[in-house]
């Protein structure tokens, strides 16, 4: 063995009973304290060379390969769990996606932590309440004194990732492994905890694999980045030599694909198939040095967006104009509150979901709602739908009043408004076939099934989907087509207005350009009013002419894109600006 | 499909998993069915062809043990102990179809109903109230019930099985009311509603196909439970009346020779036995099935 900390040797993983591996040869090696990113889509096979790494694959696996780790005698794909579980822990430890899921909810924080001390018995016992405090201290914990004796469900998602990285670095691991810890979380608390992460592995001297989608992310965290795509790795590099100059073709469409700043000839973002054409992200402190090759259309600098903009006969000119006819949607001064506690407890006051929010949307109009969880954007969703009803307050659709409309008005709303929802895996019935979920709508209306057919047909060849898909079920789908069926079903009975519920964020950073570039057409061509909500900002400022800020259930800014992007007057918004990962951004900060 | 063919591949190999995971069928199931198999044909073969004639008595050739002439050997009587399974076979089946056929088709639709009104603020309270009556009627057990329909109507296999399944309602009930909401809360009926669907449209084409898994499961356990409470009962001698033969009733009559000829208690027990442990095991196998966490595995 070298003096490498962590060894993989032509690691091959294949599933019992299937032919074809679903990972095949995957070497890496990982140098004391060394921090090292793993990228790659869903199924490309990262998540499962870091549980093999930590001996904790499935048994349905079958596992070939070496993998070594300094302080380890043996292969750890061939070790006993007893020898193992002594190996986790002190060894190499793991922070997980999902925090919630991650913690035991019936046991307070301290005594977690107090555990994972006392199982590996390094920590003498009446040590271990004093090295908890120093633990919840060195991962900042706010008040760390009484945070010991707090539940799981007390803490908010990026304490709850506080509490797994000190469980974690406990026992002073050599290797962490991190797996999408952010992905879950806000984009301001993302950024702290990948600010924290890097401060503790460093401090302890210890290695890191981390294992995310997005690029911008890597950039921020690693020194070196290795690229996995299904199920092999095809690239490694530094990172400043996989972002400017990537060698696969899969890494540079990645890396086109992930930068919403950039479109190609026809103002579209690029795709892995465009992404021949791109010519890297550009460099915001130095611009001339790092823009490179550049395409001839390329308008791209970023400090000067009016350039993208402004010749884009669609989005932004066309909106302004439209703000002087009287707005399609108007919500005024709308508040939704929750009545919390059952029958007879009555504790808490009722939560303000939403706090006299007012805006308006016209005809034409692309409307981006930001906001981190719980600032109450989905719930606005809701309430202009229908699907849900203010406490106080008025929203009028077309001329339609909403919050006191009838049955039969509120159909006549939803033949006008449509909802694309945030996760294609939950929002398309698994028993239906798709031609029946896309048609849905229309069943509804009453229309002929020969018509629907015809109409279900027309609008699946809209979102780039095969007729063949009809018969099928949406599990047979990825997620990217899971998105588009459901765009389709939408829009297949022509709505004037598209409402669309974070409809990216469950998809991976190269279907999700495919998808945006779909909207941005789909919603040229039928004419569409849009309100989109996303927590991504810069998914907003590549789709949306306004975009309202939203905090805590009130707004905090509103006005055109460019305006809040270039001058956000807010604390707030800046610090959400500030902390939305940029590939130009991370990469002038690489080392 | 504008992807890359070589980029939607990966999608594909999960998929393909997740097919040879559906097919790959788990033990208990297998010997369930297999059970299950056996009883359903000993009922079938009755009908065409059985070795004797189930009320042919013969008075030398009582209480005999197995032999190459009476297989499973005699009663009192001198009637074949085969026969009487086999036709017993019959009995069993139409109480354990009849049964659960009247607590699916009456349960069912009480949860969903249930499950859907507790949606709307004026339905809450009528939830509750369906859920409460559901509730009382499970504090009822079976065999009480099927006493007291054997004393208001005569004791026979009708009453009985009525009684069976009533008392089995409260179950199907429950399993539809959770399964409702469970789907009522998902994305793709919020989607459905965005598209104007009504709620008894949403109920038949979303949650009925969505919940027909656990019903089936409930519906094997149901079953089981069924042949079970049927033997009980003529046992007791408020269910299936003489002379149809019934495999509760052979065990009552097998009572008083159990010292002398005990083979006689036997081959009924033994044949409820596996009747249940057969609906019982096939219901274990579908539940392995049909859960989430089990098909999640299998999807790496």
């Amino acid at each position: 063995m070298s003096e490498n900390l962590l060894e993989v040797r032509d690691l091959t993983i294949t599933p019992a009973g299937a032919e074809a591996p679903v990972l095949h040869d995957v070497s890496l090696s990982l140098s004391p304290g060394e921090r090292v990113g793993l990228i790659g889509e869903s199924g490309s096979g990262k998540s499962l060379t870091a549980q093999a790494v930590m001996g904790l694959l499935p048994e349905e696996l079958r596992s070939d390969g070496t993998v070594s780790l300094q302080g380890f005698a043996g292969n750890i794909l061939e070790a006993k769990e007893k020898t193992l579980a002594r190996m986790r822990s002190d060894l190499a430890s793991m922070v997980f996606q999902e925090p919630m899921s991650a913690l035991n909810p019936l046991m307070r924080i301290g005594d977690q932590i107090a555990e994972v001390l006392r199982i590996h018995g390094d920590v003498a016992r009446r040590d271990i309440p004093g090295r908890v405090l120093d633990l919840l201290t060195s991962v900042h914990m706010p008040a760390p004194e009484s945070a010991r004796y707090a539940y799981p469900h007390q803490m908010s998602g990026g304490q709850r990732q506080r509490v797994m990285l000190a469980i974690a670095l406990a026992n002073s691991p050599r290797l962490l492994i991190c797996d999408e810890p952010t992905t879950a979380l806000d984009v301001t608390v993302q950024k702290h905890m990948l600010e924290l992460i890097t401060e503790r592995v460093s401090a302890v001297q210890a290695g890191l694999l981390f294992i995310t989608h997005d690029l911008a992310v890597v950039a921020e965290v690693c020194e070196r980045v290795i690229v996995m795509y299904a199920g092999r790795i095809v690239e490694t590099g530094s990172v400043k030599q996989i972002f400017t100059d990537p060698q696969h073709e899969y890494t540079r469409g990645l890396l086109a694909s992930s930068d919403l700043e950039a479109t190609d000839a026809h103002r579209k973002l690029f795709s892995l198939k465009t992404a021949r054409s791109y010519a890297g992200p550009i460099d915001e402190a130095e611009p001339a040095a790092a823009t490179g090759p550049v395409v001839a259309d390329e308008p791209g600098d970023v400090r000067v967006p009016t350039d993208v903009r402004e010749p884009v006969p669609t989005s932004a000119g066309e909106a302004h104009e439209a703000v002087h006819s009287p707005p399609l949607i108007d919500v005024s001064g709308v508040s939704k509150h929750f009545r919390s506690g059952g029958l007879l407890l009555r504790r808490r006051s009722p939560v303000r979901a939403l706090d006299d929010i007012s805006f308006s949307v016209a005809s034409g109009q692309r409307l981006g709602i930001v906001g981190e969880s719980g600032s109450g954007k989905s719930t606005i969703l809701n309430i202009l739908s229908g699907l849900d009803r203010p406490t106080s307050g008025h929203v009028r659709v077309g001329d339609i009043r909403v919050e006191s409309a009838s049955s039969s008005a509120l159909r006549t709303l939803r033949e006008d408004l449509q909802i694309v929802f945030q996760d294609p895996f939950a929002s398309l019935d698994p028993r239906m076939r798709v031609e029946d979920i896309v048609s849905e709508p229309l069943i509804a209306r009453g229309m002929a099934r020969d018509e629907r057919l015809s109409r279900v047909q027309e609008m699946l060849l809209a979102v780039d989907l095969d007729t063949k898909a009809m018969r099928r079920y949406p599990h047979q789908f990825s997620g990217g087509q899971r998105q588009r069926i459901s765009i389709a079903r939408a829009l297949v009975t022509r709505p004037q207005i598209l409402v669309a519920d974070e409809p990216v964020s469950a998809l991976d950073v190269s279907v999700r350009a495919q998808v945006l570039n779909l909207l941005t057409d789909l919603v040229d061509d039928y004419a569409l009013t849009l309100l989109f909500v996303s927590h991504d900002l810069g998914v907003v400022k590549h789709l949306c002419s306004d975009v309202i800020v939203m905090k805590d259930g009130h707004i905090v800014e509103s006005g055109s894109t460019e305006d809040i992007y270039a001058h956000p007057r807010e604390d707030y918004t800046r610090s959400l600006i500030a902390a939305t990962p940029s590939l130009a951004g991370a990469l002038a900060s690489a080392p | 499909m504008s992807g890359n063919p070589s980029i939607t591949s990966a999608g594909g190999t999960t998929t393909d998993q997740r097919r040879r995971t559906k097919l790959r069928l788990n033990a208990s199931m297998v010997i369930g069915a297999v059970l299950i198999l056996l009883i359903v044909a000993l009922a079938l073969v009755s009908f065409v062809w059985t070795p004797y004639d189930p009320s042919a008595v013969d008075p030398v050739a009582r209480l005999q043990s197995s032999s190459t002439e009476h297989l499973l050997g005699t009663d009192k009587f001198g009637r074949d102990t085969l026969t009487w399974i086999m036709y017993g076979a019959r009995i069993t089946l139409m109480v354990g179809i009849v049964a659960v056929g009247i607590a699916v088709l009456i349960g069912t639709p009480i949860g969903i109903i249930a499950a859907v009104f507790a949606q709307y603020p004026w339905g809450v309270w009528l939830s509750a109230v369906i859920m409460r009556a559901n509730d009382i009627l499970l504090a009822f057990p079976a065999l009480l019930l099927a006493i007291v329909f054997a004393a208001v109507f005569s004791p026979g296999t009708g009453p009985a099985m009525v009684a069976v399944g009533i008392a089995a309602i409260p179950g199907f009930a429950r399993v539809a009311r959770s399964g409702t909401m469970q789907v009522l809360g998902s994305e793709y009926v919020r989607a459905a509603k965005a598209s104007n669907r009504s709620a008894p449209a949403i109920a038949i084409v979303h949650v009925l196909p969505n919940i027909a898994s656990m019903v089936i499961v409930q519906a094997s356990v149901a079953f089981a439970i069924s042949v079970l409470a049927e033997a009980g009962l003529s046992f007791l001698g408020l269910g299936t009346q003489a002379p149809v033969p019934s495999w509760g009733r052979m065990l009552q009559e097998s009572q008083q020779f159990l010292s002398t000829q005990p083979e006689l208690a036997l081959w009924p027990g033994l044949f409820i036995a596996l009747a249940v442990l057969g609906f019982n095991l096939f219901g274990d196998g579908l539940r392995d099935r049909f859960d989430p966490k089990m098909e999640a595995r299998g999807n790496v």
